[in-house]
């Protein structure tokens, strides 16, 4: 392939969404179904920063896990890098969690019996691709990087909270993803623990490219991200630039 | 170590107390079931071994499986004969030694020609029914443990004394006969002879120690009242097992019915067949049993960890994987369980063994065991397959956990 052709291959990869929310709703079946997301479509690009904020119930991580494909939108589709996922089998899902998607909850979800380094090695042996030392070396050099060097053979009930929620980060990142979702990623924190998290997720999109959708109630932090996108019943009621953007 | 497995591994190691339970309860089942199949096969191979050992591995008689056929039956296609009673024969083998010299011949074992009668034994007012055999003192270890089974004499002892006798100690017992008894012998033909005691044998068959006795071959054919008389002809082979193939091809070159120690006892060698039935239905139900211990842990372990199995699935592992991580551990349960039931039924067996049984029906003091690895291999491959059923409904249930609703419970 020529240098002009790679060139426009790329361009047109950037110009294409990451992901896409195509006139999604999801609807909880039920004797009084309930409507967790209505109507929405939504595009993000590479390297974004983006929050998804709005009161509780308004079907913030109802969305963050359809766009992250833990859930079926009921109709529309999401699409990642510009394919659909609506026919996509379990295994297909899976494997793009695996390799497309990283996820960091509310809580850390640590698997509480294994080390910081095997939990954070954790997808990387799923996904199976690297050998069992540079597995390693690549926990240590995540953990490494988010000052968590000390820690690695300890359990995560011997770590503070925003310690266990960097290794969740670190464990999200574990296999390079390019999307990183977080579901109120510093809900759990004192505000000091809070601002160490927010700035870990900041670093992945400044200096390592990656894309970050993160829910948040904290409207502080939403507007030092790039782009803010408010939920109410559902729907998107704004989508805006914020002060962070650059 | 394999994710799976480590997964596996770290799980049931985490739950020490319950885990422990469940590996107990498969040993129990494993050990019980090893410990009852050794005792069935170990009662069953003692009961064989002690048939095999006192009768004849072969038996041929002097008689035929049908009547002979009547020459009108020979030269016409289809006959109807009414009122018409067998011609009688003469009793005895024709031509004994021609046939004993043919089937040493070929046959894998010994052959003994014997001349067999029912007589009673009259003795100090008892009268006891007893089938008495003619043999020949020379030949008899051949075909027999009688040699071996001889209480306080030798066979040859039967040539010490005219119309010398050797009867089973318990019939000794029942009638009071000691060594130097004169007792009397009479057949229903009218024969009577007196005989001297001067041995006895013990078989361990409480039958045959009790209505058998042992004569010269030349006393059994002046019981039977007929001159050279041969009734019987006692065949031991050196593979008991082959008795039914060897007895078939007698029977065909002879043409006189060839009995062998398996079709002789076909209705008890049934009942062991049903006895085996009984025997896999009760150790497959104390596995059964034990498998819902394994049933137990691991719905435990999948219904704690439920919160981990989302987080697994949304990591991107998938439900094949979470699947595999439970029916592993059931597994490891089920192995484990195993081996600590093979030693804990080998020790069963050690224990059972060594306890001492007075029983007047039984001559052993301890309980016959079998020890055969084949017992363990059945006992732990059962273990190991309902432990494996038993874990794989749970394991399939969580391995369909949605994520998101056990996030959503968590948050």
């Amino acid at each position: 392939m020529s240098a002009t052709a790679t060139q426009s291959a790329k361009t047109a990869q950037a110009a294409m969404p990451l992901i896409e929310a195509r006139n999604v709703t999801r609807i909880l079946p039920g004797i009084v179904p309930t409507t967790l997301v209505q109507g929405v479509n939504l595009a993000i690009r590479d390297n974004e920063f983006v929050a998804i904020t709005g009161p509780s119930g308004s079907g913030k991580s109802s969305l963050l896990y359809l766009l992250g494909l833990l859930d079926l939108p009921t109709t529309g589709e999401v699409l990642i890098r510009g394919h659909a996922t609506a026919h996509m089998t379990e295994e297909e899902r899976a494997f793009t969690r695996l390799t497309l998607l990283g996820f960091v909850f509310q809580f850390h979800f640590l698997l509480p019996e294994f080390s910081v380094l095997d939990n954070v090695m954790l997808p990387m042996r799923a996904l199976g691709r690297l050998s069992a030392d540079a597995m390693r070396a690549r926990a240590r050099d995540l953990l490494g990087a988010l000052g968590l060097g000390d820690h690695m053979t300890k359990r995560p009930d011997q770590l503070s909270g925003g310690q266990r929620q960097r290794v969740a980060v670190a464990r999200a990142m574990a296999n390079e993803p390019p999307i990183i979702l977080a579901d109120e990623p510093t809900g759990s924190l004192d505000s000091k623990a809070s601002e160490q998290v927010f700035e870990v997720l900041r670093d992945l999109v400044d200096r390592h490219g990656k894309t970050v959708v993160a829910v948040t109630h904290d409207l502080g932090l939403a507007s030092r991200m790039h782009r803010r996108i408010e939920l109410m019943d559902g729907a998107i009621v704004g989508d805006k630039a914020t002060a962070g953007a650059r | 170590m394999n994710l799976i497995f480590e997964i596996a591994l770290t799980h049931v190691r985490a739950r020490v107390r319950q885990t422990g339970f469940a590996v107990a309860g498969v040993a129990t089942g494993v050990g019980f079931s090893i410990m009852m199949a050794s005792l069935m096969q170990g009662s069953q191979d003692d009961f064989t071994q002690r048939l095999i050992n006192t009768l004849p591995h072969v038996t041929v008689s002097d008689e035929r499986r049908t009547p002979p056929p009547q020459p009108a039956e020979v030269m016409f296609g289809a006959v109807e004969i009414h009122g018409l009673t067998p011609e009688a024969r003469r009793p005895g083998i024709k031509n004994p030694l021609a046939i004993m010299a043919a089937l040493e011949a070929w046959v894998p074992g010994g052959v003994a020609p014997s001349v067999k009668v029912q007589a009673i034994i009259r003795y100090a007012n008892h009268d006891i029914a007893t089938s008495v055999t003619g043999i020949d003192p020379r030949r008899e270890s051949k075909v027999s443990e009688l040699p071996k089974q001889m209480r306080g004499a030798t066979l040859t002892a039967l040539y010490r004394a005219t119309n010398a006798i050797i009867i089973g100690d318990r019939l000794s017992q029942k009638i009071g006969a000691r060594i130097g008894a004169n007792i009397t012998l009479q057949t229903s033909q009218g024969a009577r002879i007196n005989a001297q005691v001067v041995g006895f044998f013990h078989t361990g068959v409480r039958q045959t120690d009790e209505g058998t006795a042992y004569v010269l071959t030349k006393t059994g054919q002046i019981l039977a009242q007929q001159t050279g008389l041969i009734n019987e002809l006692r065949i031991r082979l050196n593979d008991p097992l082959q008795a039914r193939e060897i007895a078939a091809r007698v029977e065909n070159d002879t043409g006189y019915k060839s009995v062998s120690w398996q079709e002789a006892f076909e209705d008890l060698i049934a009942t062991f067949i049903i006895r085996n039935i009984i025997m896999f239905a009760v150790v497959g139900a104390i596995l059964l049993v034990a498998s819902f211990g394994t049933y137990n842990i691991i719905s435990t372990i999948t219904h704690e960890k439920a919160r981990d199995i989302a987080i697994m699935k949304s990591l991107g592992l998938r439900e094949s994987t979470v699947r595999m991580i439970f029916v592993v551990e059931a597994l490891i349960i089920g192995l484990v369980g195993a081996l600590a039931g093979f030693v804990f039924g080998y020790l069963l067996c050690v224990g059972l063994g060594s306890i001492k049984i007075t029983n007047p029906f039984i001559d052993s003091n301890y309980l016959p065991l079998a020890y055969t690895y084949t017992h363990y291999l059945l006992a732990g491959m059962v273990a190991l397959v309902s432990s494996v059923i038993a874990g794989y409904q749970p394991a399939r249930k969580a391995a369909r956990l949605h994520p998101v609703e056990i996030i959503r419970g968590a948050t």
